[in-house]
């Protein structure tokens, strides 16, 4: 039958256009810096898609930090300069991008990415390049302690990788504890995306609010595309939970607490930072009364923050600064402290192994920044813990709850 | 098992949208023999069309009341575009090699996406779609979303309404004539051409109803969203039959069942545990589509014969 043969090379066909579809477009621009040398910071998060809110917010906190850097003379004799690029994340554009920025030696630290499924793809071009790479959003455990961290078997993955979020496993475990001491909750269900990121707060949170005594009534796992959770839902609510968890981005978090809603699950839905986002709400006419947790303490309530919110605003981008903002711009100033370091050390002057003594100054770098004090331990991780729950109220986020978790011995 | 009846119904309820879909595949290949994959496109653009309209209504303006106007813009604009692609993208391929006509699909396909994408407002993340408010109904122990008694009522019209069409009137006739033999139409005195255009625009119109289900029911609609259901659709059409179009609603309907029962009760079987949940329905559901191509490669209801239109 030539339909049959017909149907299966269209089959083949459409596999190799899903591949080729995810192609990067490469823009050109060259630099020129006379007199004055440039550095140059990467920048890589998703600005367009569905996580472009995220996104966006951290491409223009880290324009803002390279500005103010620039405005004030930070670092004497040096000029920084953002290279955006966009992601989409998907983690083989990530590593496109790590690649191209890489390649380009005036840039001496990239920040970002956004997901942590795209940073494992991009964390080996960051080392064999030597060069920085800081991510204000991932959170992934995995990504700095390598695979074994649960045996408690820790060992740095990345000399070159860093991040000024704190990782699920304090973040799950936080949202464990919270759902369990503060909320009062017995039962709860459990809902993953299949993700790197989703999965592993997932199971943080599993643990912690297993061992605390809480009883864990069914797991579930979705696809981070799907939009029509009906199945789900009926399942959740014959499983009578008081709290359904869910590990995952906003994308699907949104119509996935809305379906719950409309499902007869009246129990509030709780995640992570990847749910934390204006966007959240805005997708989601249910969503009053959801939980999400965030790292670090809501930059409003921040003394340290208020600079950054009043020159945010200043600025005048068009697009808010979201979940990530604060954490963003003091990941660039990491680096960007990193690199006057660097340069304080030889003179005034850039050495020629920049990327490398970049590095090492990082691992060395303390400052009081927009998320509190920025440094970093032996395995890149930040060591500030700080995590904040978040309850949707009359169409906004509003901080609950903050605290230090520090559950974890990581000597 | 108290959640059975909970679980048809979601089945059903998607299942009917996937068939609205699947019509439009199975129609344009039981006349042309092309594939049309920019057809989950075409659904797509009919959200955004039916969005656009209420964007452009008066705020305030009650869902129920803005509804058909929504139908009637969303259908306009899948079936402009589907339309158009017929006359721009496929006729010029009428006499080329099977190939041609099936990359220029998935090229309109990524097109239409880029389209939406790069200028429609905000339209690189997700928009929302009107909802109706109030409580659902309680419907013989399952729960229906308003939203979703649109969908229960749309898809029985539109295939009673294909049904009669198809059968009782001279361009049905016509179709038909043309899905058998297009040589044979021809010299019969059929203007084929038309017949083409009006199948593509048929299944552009039914993609349209089947978005305006799809945005009622998710409350979004957003660039990508064609991708996944045109796939399901096309696997729906495949399983009910290609070219046959009750065989594409009964596809839809048995993708769309298989999926939220597989969701619910695979992992209830012993053993099958890790087998089971919500992230494994799309693998059962290609397991039902390769085992009803083993034992009927021509689907639930294809025919070697005459009734293809």
């Amino acid at each position: 039958m030539r339909h049959r043969s017909l149907l299966i090379l269209t089959t083949a066909v459409t596999a190799g256009a899903l591949t080729l579809s995810a192609c990067g477009s490469r823009g050109d621009d060259n630099k020129s810096g006379e007199g004055k040398t440039t550095v140059v910071i990467g920048l890589d998060a998703p600005t367009t898609g569905e996580l472009s809110a995220l996104g966006l917010g951290i491409r223009n906190s880290a324009q803002l930090a390279v500005d103010n850097a620039n405005k004030s003379g930070e670092v004497k004799g040096v000029t920084f300069k953002l290279e955006a690029l966009d992601d989409k994340a998907l983690p083989n554009v990530g590593q496109q991008n790590a690649t191209k920025l890489a390649g380009d030696k005036d840039v001496l630290g990239i920040v970002g990415p956004l997901n942590s499924g795209v940073a494992q793809s991009m964390q080996q071009v960051s080392k064999q390049n030597n060069v920085t790479l800081i991510s204000p959003a991932n959170t992934t455990p995995d990504l700095t302690q390598g695979p074994d961290w649960k045996k408690n078997n820790r060992v740095r993955q990345f000399p070159t990788y860093f991040r000024t979020a704190t990782t699920d496993e304090v973040q799950g475990a936080f949202d464990g504890q919270y759902a369990w001491e503060k909320m009062k909750v017995k039962k709860a269900y459990v809902i993953d995306d299949q993700k790197t990121y989703g999965v592993g707060l997932a199971s943080s949170f599993k643990d912690q609010f297993s061992k605390l005594g809480g009883k864990i009534v069914g797991t579930e796992h979705v696809s981070p595309d799907d939009r029509d959770f009906k199945a789900v839902v009926s399942k959740v609510k014959s499983a009578k939970p008081d709290l359904v968890f869910y590990g995952g981005e906003y994308p699907a978090s949104g119509p996935l607490s809305q379906q719950l809603k409309d499902g007869g699950v009246t129990v509030p839905l709780m995640g992570g930072d990847g749910m934390y986002s204006g966007d959240y709400i805005k997708l989601n006419k249910k969503a009053q009364g959801d939980y999400a947790s965030s790292v670090g303490k809501p930059v409003e309530e921040l003394p340290s923050a208020k600079k950054f919110i009043a020159d945010y605003k200043a600025a005048g981008f068009k697009e808010a600064y979201e979940a990530y903002g604060g954490s963003t711009y003091d990941a660039t100033w990491a680096v960007i402290q990193a690199v006057k370091q660097v340069v304080g050390d030889n003179g005034g002057k850039l050495p020629d192994d920049a990327r490398k003594k970049v590095v090492d100054a990082m691992n060395k770098v303390t400052f009081d920044g927009v998320t509190g004090k920025v440094a970093f331990d032996k395995f890149g991780d930040t060591t500030n813990t700080m995590i904040t729950a978040y309850q949707v109220d009359k169409g906004a986020w509003a901080s609950r709850f903050s605290a230090e978790f520090k559950k974890f011995d990581k000597s | 098992m108290s959640e059975l009846p909970q679980q048809l119904a979601n089945g059903l309820i998607l299942g009917a949208m996937y068939g609205l879909i699947a019509i439009g595949y199975t129609m344009v290949y039981g006349i042309v023999q092309l594939i049309n994959f920019a057809h989950g496109e075409i659904f797509m653009v009919g959200g955004f069309g039916a969005l656009s309209v209420y964007l452009a209504l008066p705020t305030g303006t009650s869902l129920a009341l803005a509804l058909p106007v929504m139908l009637l813009g969303g259908i306009a604009v899948s079936v402009l575009v589907g339309i158009a692609a017929e006359r721009f993208a496929y006729r010029p391929l009428r006499g080329a090699p099977r190939l041609a006509p099936l990359i220029t699909a998935i090229g309109l396909s990524i097109a239409l996406q880029q389209a939406i994408w790069k200028w429609y407002p905000d339209g690189k993340q997700a928009r929302v779609f009107p909802q109706f408010k109030g409580h659902a109904f309680d419907i013989l122990g399952a729960t229906v979303q308003r939203g979703d008694i649109f969908v229960l009522i749309a898809a029985p019209a539109c295939m009673i309404a294909l049904g009669f069409f198809v059968a009782k009137t001279r361009s049905g006739r016509a179709m038909q004539a043309t899905a058998q033999d297009p040589d044979t139409a021809k010299l019969m005195g059929i203007n084929t051409d038309r017949i083409i255009v009006l199948a593509f625009a048929i299944g552009a119109a039914f993609a349209g109803v089947a978005a305006v289900a799809y945005g009622l029911r998710t409350g979004e609609v957003q660039f990508r969203m064609g991708f996944i259901m045109g796939l399901k659709a096309f696997t729906a059409a495949v399983l009910g039959g290609i070219g046959n179009i009750y065989g594409a609603m009964l596809g839809g309907v048995v993708l769309g069942i298989a999926e939220a029962l597989a969701t619910a009760y695979i992992e209830e079987i012993p053993g099958m545990q890790q087998f089971g949940g919500g992230a494994w329905k799309d693998v059962w559901a290609f397991v039902l589509l390769i085992l009803v191509l083993l034992l009927r490669p021509q689907g639930l209801l294809g025919e070697r014969v005459a009734d293809r239109a």
